[in-house]
Parts: C-alpha cells; sequence; structure tokens
C-alpha cells in the first residue's frame, strides 16, 4: 500500500479521534457518517454544509434580537432552540451544550448571561467549523489518493458487559 | 255602877305593855291568815301533791290560830261576855284542831323524809352507770381489731403487712405459712372461727384481764392477670393466698353470727380483686417504661443502620461512578487501538487488555447490583418480552465458547412454553446465562443440556425445599429450566456455600476460570425477587451437575392493550434490512433535522417527502404514505394536534399511516401525551441508523398500537 496513502489515513484518523476526543464532535456525528455510501457519497459535507448555512443566519438573528431594547425572548429562545437541534442532529456537543446554558439564562431574562452565552456559541461554532473544513480537506486528500475514509465509528460503543 | 254582863281583864290595864301586846296579836292574826292562802296557791299550782287531807287539816288549824288572836285584840280592854264566850269556843276548836293535826304529822313527816332519799338514791345510780358507759365504749374500741397478712416472697411465711391502727402493731412482723391454723383457713373458701391465742390473732400484748373476743379469718386468693376471664369470675385457680384476721373487740358480748361470716367472705372476694387489679396495674407501668426505654434504643439503632446504609450507598454510587469513568477511558481507547495497525504481539496485548478491562467492568456492575439488592432498593424492570428469543440469544451467546471446548450444547423447549412472558428480560437472561456459562467453564467434555418447561404443580412439590410450593394462577406461571453437564461436579459438601458471596470452590477446574464468586449469589438474588428458587445437584466430583431453577413469570394480556413494550432484542431474523419503497413522510421544522432524518430513511431505501410544518403535513400526507414522522419538540406547532387530524382524516385502520414521534425529551408525560393522541411509536433522539430500523421493522409488522418503543 501507498506509504502516502497510510500517512494520511492515519492523520485523518488521528484528526477524527482528537475532535472526539476534545468533545467537538459525539456519536451522532459518526451516525451521519453511516448514512454515507455509494448511493449518497456526500452526505455528511451536504448536512453539515446546510447546518453551517442555517446556523450563521441563526446567529446573526439572535444578535440583532438581543441587541433590540425589548428583548423578544420568546423569539430569541425559539432561535436558539433550532440552533440546539441542528447541532445535536450532526453532532456538534459543544454547541449544543452552549445552546443549552443560553436556553437557562433565556428563560431568566438575563440579557448580560444571554449576551455571554452567545459569545460562547459563536466561538464554538467557529471552532467546530473550521475544524470540520479541515476534516474535509483531509478527507478528499485521501480519497483522491485513491483510499477509503474509515467509516467504522471512531468512538466505540463501551463494551458493556453482557446485559 | 250599873251591873253590866261585862267580863273584866285579869289585870290592870297596862297602857305600853298592852299595846305591844295588841299589835303583836294584830299581826299574829294576819299572818296565820296568809299562810293558808299561800297553801292554797301553792297547791293548785302543783299537779301533783298527795297530801291534801293534811293540807286542809293544817289550813284549819291556822285559820283557827288565826282567829283566835284576832279575837284576843278584842280581850284588852272591856268587853261583854259575848266576845268571852266566843273567845272560848275559839280556842277549843283551835285546841281540837291542832291535836289532830299533830297527830296526822307524825304519820306524814317519815314518807316525805323517804321521798328524798330515793331520789338521791337514782341519782347516785345513774352517775354510776355513766361511768361504766364510758369504760364499756373504750373497751369496744381497744378490742375490735382487723389485720392483713400477705405472703412473702418466699412464700414461706406471712408478713402483717395491714393494720387498722398501725402504731399498734410493727408492720413486717412475721408467721410461719404452714401453722395448722393458717393450713386449716387456707383449704376452705369459707370464713372460719379461729382461736384468738394463734400467733396471726395476737397481734397486740394482751392485758391480762381482757378475755380477747372471738375471731375470724379468712383466706383472700392473691389473683393473676392470667386468672381474669372475660365475663367470668376470676377462677381461683391460684396457690398464693392472703390471710385476713378480723377481731371482736375483748370483753365484748358479740359474737359472729353466720350472715356476718358471709359478708366477711364477700368482703374477702373483693379484696382480692382489689390487690390483683393494683398488682396488675403496678406490672403495666413498669412494662410501659421498659417499652419506652426499648423504643427510644430502637430507634436509635434504626437511625443508625439508616445513616448507615445512605453512607454505603452514597459511597458505592461514587465509587462506581468514579471507577466507571477511568473505565470507560481504558475500554474506548484500547478498541480504537485495536482498529489501528498492530503487530500481532500488540494485538494480542491489547486483547488482553480489553479482556481484563470487561471483566472488570462486569466486576462493578455485579457489586453495584449486588448492593442494591441486598439493601432492597432493587426493583425488577418488568415488562413482556419474547422468552424463546432469550433462549436463542443465550445460545448464540455461549456457542462459541462451547464449541472451542468441544462442547455439545441442547437447547429443549417444551411446546406450551409461551413465547412471550412478562417479567425482567434482562435480568432472567443474566441468571441463565450464568448457569450456563458456569455449566460450560466447568465441563472439559461432553455436552450440556438445557431444558425449560412449564412447572406443574407436581414437579412444583417434588421442588427442593420443600417449603417453597408455588401456586400458577391465571395471569402467571411457573418456568423451570434444567442445565446438566458431564464436566467435573462438585462436592456434595460445598453445595450449600455455592450461594454465598465471595466463597470460592478452592478445586482445580477454577484454576482458570476467574469470575468474582458473585455470580450465583447474585442469581440467586434474581431468583428470588422473581418468586422463585434455584438449586443445584451433584452426586459427586467427576459425576457432572444440574443446576435448576423455577421462576415465576406473568403471562401478557391481549394484543390491544395500549402498553408499548420493549423492543426484543433477540428478532434481528424479524427486521427487514431493506425497506424499499417504503414511502415516509418526515415532518420537522428544522432543516437540519429534516436533512439528518431523510439521510437515515435514505440509507434504509425508503422514499421520503420532507414538510417543515404541520399545514404541510396535513396537505401532503395521503393513502401512499405507510409512516409519518414526527419532530414533536418543535415548538409553536402542536404536532399533537396534527396527529388527532390525521385520525380523523382516516378513520379506518389500515388506510391511515403509521404515526412516529421523534422526541428528545426521556419524561413519562411525552410518552402518555403520543399514546394519548393515537401515536403508533415514539422514538428518542438522537436517533441512530439502527434504532430507525428496528422501530420501522416492528412497525410494519406488528401493525398498529403494538408498536415499539425504542428506548436504546
Amino acid at each position: 500500500m501507498d506509504v502516502g496513502l497510510m500517512q494520511m489515513q492515519r492523520r485523518l484518523a488521528e484528526y477524527t479521534s482528537a475532535l472526539f476526543k476534545e468533545g467537538i464532535l459525539d456519536s451522532q456525528y459518526v451516525q451521519l457518517q453511516e448514512l454515507q455510501d455509494e448511493s449518497n457519497p456526500d452526505f455528511v459535507v451536504e448536512v453539515v454544509s446546510l447546518f453551517f448555512t442555517d446556523s450563521e443566519k441563526l446567529l446573526n438573528d439572535l444578535s440583532r434580537d438581543l441587541a433590540q431594547q425589548n428583548v423578544d425572548f420568546k423569539r430569541v429562545d425559539a432561535h436558539v432552540h433550532q440552533l440546539k437541534g441542528s447541532s445535536s442532529s450532526i453532532g456538534a456537543e459543544r454547541v449544543k451544550n452552549a445552546c443549552i446554558v443560553f436556553r437557562n439564562f433565556c428563560q431568566e431574562k438575563n440579557i448580560p448571561g444571554c449576551l455571554r452565552c452567545l459569545q460562547q456559541i459563536k466561538q464554538e461554532f467557529l471552532l467546530v467549523k473550521s475544524k470540520l473544513e479541515t476534516l474535509f480537506k483531509l478527507e478528499q486528500q485521501v480519497v483522491a489518493a485513491g483510499g477509503s475514509i474509515p467509516t467504522s465509528g471512531s468512538l466505540p460503543t463501551v463494551q458493556q458487559p453482557i446485559l | 255602877m250599873e251591873s253590866c254582863n261585862c267580863v273584866e281583864p285579869q289585870w290592870p290595864a297596862d297602857e305600853l305593855l298592852m299595846k305591844y301586846q295588841y299589835l303583836s296579836d294584830f299581826f299574829i292574826a294576819l299572818a296565820y291568815f296568809s299562810i293558808p292562802l299561800e297553801l292554797i296557791y301553792f297547791v293548785k299550782k302543783s299537779a301533783v301533791f298527795p297530801y291534801r287531807w293534811v293540807l286542809v287539816q293544817f289550813g284549819a288549824f291556822i285559820v283557827l290560830c288565826g282567829a283566835t288572836h284576832l279575837i284576843n285584840l278584842w280581850t284588852f280592854a272591856i268587853h261583854s261576855r259575848t266576845v268571852a264566850y266566843v273567845m272560848t269556843i275559839a280556842k277549843v276548836l283551835t285546841a281540837a284542831v291542832s291535836c289532830i293535826t299533830a297527830l296526822m304529822l307524825v304519820h306524814i313527816i317519815p314518807d316525805l323524809l323517804s321521798v328524798k332519799t330515793r331520789e338521791l338514791f337514782l341519782k347516785n345510780k345513774a352517775a354510776e352507770l355513766d361511768r361504766e358507759m364510758g369504760l364499756i365504749r373504750t373497751q369496744e374500741e381497744t378490742g375490735r381489731h382487723c389485720a392483713l397478712w400477705m405472703p412473702t416472697r418466699s412464700g414461706l411465711e406471712l408478713q402483717l403487712s395491714y393494720t387498722l391502727r398501725q402504731q399498734q402493731n410493727p408492720v413486717g412482723y412475721t408467721v410461719p405459712i404452714h401453722l395448722p391454723v393458717i393450713n386449716r383457713v387456707f383449704s376452705s373458701n369459707r370464713a372460719l372461727k379461729i382461736s384468738p391465742n394463734s400467733p396471726v390473732a395476737r397481734i397486740r400484748p394482751l392485758a391480762g384481764k381482757y378475755i380477747p373476743g372471738e375471731v375470724v379469718a379468712v383466706r383472700v386468693p392473691l389473683l393473676h392477670l392470667s386468672n381474669f376471664q372475660i365475663n367470668d369470675w376470676p377462677e381461683l385457680s391460684t396457690k398464693r393466698y392472703a390471710l385476713m384476721v378480723l377481731m371482736l373487740p375483748s370483753d365484748s358480748a358479740r359474737q359472729w353470727h353466720v350472715h356476718e361470716l358471709e359478708l366477711v367472705e364477700v368482703v374477702a372476694d373483693q379484696v382480692a380483686v382489689a390487690l390483683s387489679h393494683a398488682a396488675i396495674l403496678e406490672e403495666s407501668m413498669r412494662a410501659r417504661d421498659l417499652l419506652m426505654e426499648q423504643n427510644v434504643a430502637l430507634d436509635l439503632a434504626r437511625r443508625e443502620a439508616e445513616t448507615a446504609i445512605r453512607a454505603r450507598n452514597d459511597f458505592l454510587a461514587v465509587m462506581n461512578h468514579e471507577m466507571r469513568t477511568p473505565m470507560h477511558a481504558i475500554i474506548a481507547l484500547s478498541s480504537l487501538l485495536q482498529e489501528t495497525e498492530l503487530t500481532p504481539e500488540q494485538r494480542l496485548m491489547v486483547e488482553t487488555i480489553m479482556k481484563s478491562s470487561n471483566l472488570l467492568a462486569t466486576l462493578i456492575n455485579d457489586v453495584l447490583d449486588l448492593s442494591r439488592l441486598e439493601d432492597g432498593s432493587f426493583q425488577l424492570n418488568i415488562a413482556t418480552f419474547n422468552l424463546h428469543a432469550v433462549f436463542r440469544e443465550v445460545l448464540n451467546l455461549i456457542k462459541p465458547v462451547a464449541s472451542v471446548k468441544k462442547l455439545l450444547i441442547t437447547l429443549n423447549l417444551a411446546p406450551d412454553l409461551p413465547e412471550y412472558a412478562v417479567g425482567d428480560e434482562k435480568r432472567l437472561m443474566q441468571v441463565i446465562l450464568n448457569v450456563v456459562g458456569n455449566a460450560v467453564k466447568f465441563s472439559k467434555e461432553g455436552g450440556i443440556s438445557i431444558t425449560a418447561f412449564v412447572a406443574k404443580a407436581e414437579y412444583l412439590r417434588e421442588a427442593r425445599p420443600p417449603e417453597f410450593i408455588p401456586v400458577p394462577s391465571d395471569n402467571h406461571f411457573y418456568l423451570r429450566v434444567q442445565v446438566r453437564d458431564s464436566g467435573s461436579g462438585i462436592n456434595p459438601q460445598d453445595i450449600p456455600k455455592l450461594f454465598t458471596k465471595f466463597a470460592h470452590n478452592q478445586s482445580l477446574a477454577t484454576r482458570n476460570s476467574g469470575g468474582s464468586g458473585l455470580g450465583l449469589a447474585i442469581c440467586k438474588r434474581f431468583v428470588t425477587l422473581m418468586d422463585g428458587h434455584i438449586w443445584i445437584e451433584s452426586e459427586g466430583i467427576g459425576k457432572g451437575c444440574t443446576a435448576t431453577f423455577i421462576v415465576g413469570l406473568g403471562i401478557p394480556e391481549k394484543l390491544n392493550e395500549s402498553k408499548f413494550p420493549v423492543l426484543p432484542r433477540g428478532s434481528s431474523n424479524h427486521v427487514l434490512a431493506n425497506f424499499s419503497g417504503l414511502k415516509v413522510l418526515v415532518m420537522d421544522d428544522n432543516g437540519v433535522g429534516r436533512a439528518a432524518t431523510k439521510g437515515l430513511l435514505l440509507h434504509l431505501g425508503c422514499d421520503v417527502t420532507t414538510v417543515s410544518s404541520g399545514d404541510e403535513l396535513l396537505h401532503a400526507v395521503s393513502q401512499e404514505h405507510k409512516v409519518v414522522l414526527m419532530d414533536i419538540c418543535t415548538p409553536g406547532i402542536d404536532s399533537y394536534e396534527v396527529a388527532v387530524q390525521i385520525h380523523r382524516l382516516y378513520s379506518q385502520h389500515h388506510e391511515r399511516p403509521l404515526l412516529v414521534a421523534i422526541t428528545g425529551s426521556t419524561d413519562k408525560v411525552t410518552k402518555e401525551n403520543c399514546m394519548r393522541v393515537g401515536m403508533d411509536g415514539v422514538i428518542q433522539k438522537p436517533v441512530s441508523l439502527d434504532k430507525m430500523r428496528n422501530v420501522l421493522s416492528e412497525l410494519l409488522e406488528c401493525g398498529h398500537q403494538m408498536s415499539s418503543l425504542a428506548r436504546v
């Protein structure tokens, strides 16, 4: 086998497992990967891109809503709910957690808290975006070199004792 | 001188002397006339005066005397012969009456005198009688007496415990109980007269001249609580008596009469009751104090025990969590390691690490389970499951190991064994697996046979121990599983120790078996919780052994119960691998979520349409769609309402698409709401491929309302 390909694959595996270990991605991402097959080769990329576009729009809406004189917490909550749903669907764990915290502040109608959380979410979002883009680039390289992306889950389910 | 018939006084008229005489006579006459008047007055006044005649006489005498003196007044001067004649007659009469009176008085005066003496005599007598009365009374008081003798603790003596006058006798004075007089009294329930000289009656020092009065003694039974029957007079079955002694006063003429004796007996009975009541009251107060003390002590002990249990549980919970976390890391990373390129040596090492960490995980689970089992906080997860599938699964799991050891495994399921049962599937499988696992572990060659059948009453009676007699009823049955192996067997002496925790069979067969020694202990606990019994028989070393257990399981109800049963694990042969062409409608307002679910379903081969709101869903739904997946945590869209609408649109069951809710919440309320609106199934996020696959296949297989709750 091509040494370069092996090296690339190893690097990809390391990168992926690092993402999981740092908690940026969780097992849901693995599920998405499993859905990718010959009939749907770019499934993951499509879904993730959709996530990026959606989330950016949501984040802009949130910034605008929180800057208002009278903050409409219902709207804000609805946006955060959407964001939470999307991030959990693709497995962006940290973004999802930040959304949960945001919602708590929202319920308390704590504007400074909300603003802080929004910052946090933005940071996490940017982080996951850049990481995933790097990941996709690596994958493209591997595919271009003729290899295949390992799809068996990077995070094994814990071996539960038999029943 | 004229010659008058006058009488001349004897003496010459001496002027002064004459005057005095005149006056005196006058007064004498006056007095003499008033005396009879006084007498008449006072006699009239007094009712009783026996001597009237004497008075009359005396009165006459006085009157005449007075008259004489009165007439004498005329004789001081010259007076006529008539006056002299009157004077003479008067004097003669007076003389006569006086003589008679004098004679009369001689008789009367002694009588009068004797009356006076009699009066004096009577007065004296009365005074004497008074004195004597006083004496007698004091004697009466000193003589009357009552005493109560109680038996001492030793029962050999009677102790004087009460007397009428305490100061006279010291309380505590004792008398031996076996005197003949006392025995006589104790042997009869009547009041008996006893001699006043007996020691029980002689309780005060006798003064010599007093003759002691009559003494009566009666026994007073000392009753215990057990003697009192309700509505019954207390039975005199007691052996202990007290003695009541009643003494009449000394020198008294009184005697004990029969009715008085009866009265005494009645009183004695009442005294018995009163004494018993007092004793019982004392007892009960003592008992109550004792109980209160014990209560306090028990309460303290209970609280201490509770604290200890809580502390242990906390410790276990914390330790459990702490232990699991690094273990997860070990297992996760070692499986990751397995995926990478390894030399055969390295692979072996990694596999060993994985096996050991699995064992450790098992151990931790076991310990936690056992501790939860022991303090009673463990509860079985009762649900309907496929019984046959459980056995098949066990077989599948054990086959690899058995084939390595070249052991033949046979499974016999009785034809009348129901396919579905209600119970704790996971734990039942654990028990079967443990038992079969042990059989395999301890057999080097030969075969293992597993038989399962419904235990009938005749079988149950021969089950050991004999006091365990389960009774099957209409909605449950007893499953009996027997696992026979041809392995190394067990020494019959060791059999009782098998089920104790951590007790290890030190024979060399166990050298490679590992295990914590907890397995059978846990099995026994589970089996007991399932209302059953487990035991092992072996004829000895080298003769194999038979493990049998009986557990109670429920019979599931008819299929139209609206419960969501747990998806059976072993139904992999039922799952459709490909749902090609299945038309599915997905509703989710979140774009990413929609895309994810769509991708999932596409992967499974479904024909997917997506909508983002309830209205769109109602427009798009048609009979062609077999399944509708709704994300119900979208705010603002009442998915339940949508479900109701769909029900309304399609009244016939076979036309209506299956409704499945996708939710992120785990609480019961959501599930109940879903059931209420008529959802056929609920899936919890995060949705994995397997989950979706299983849910869909279950749904399509079992149809409406018998769908699964994928809660993996």
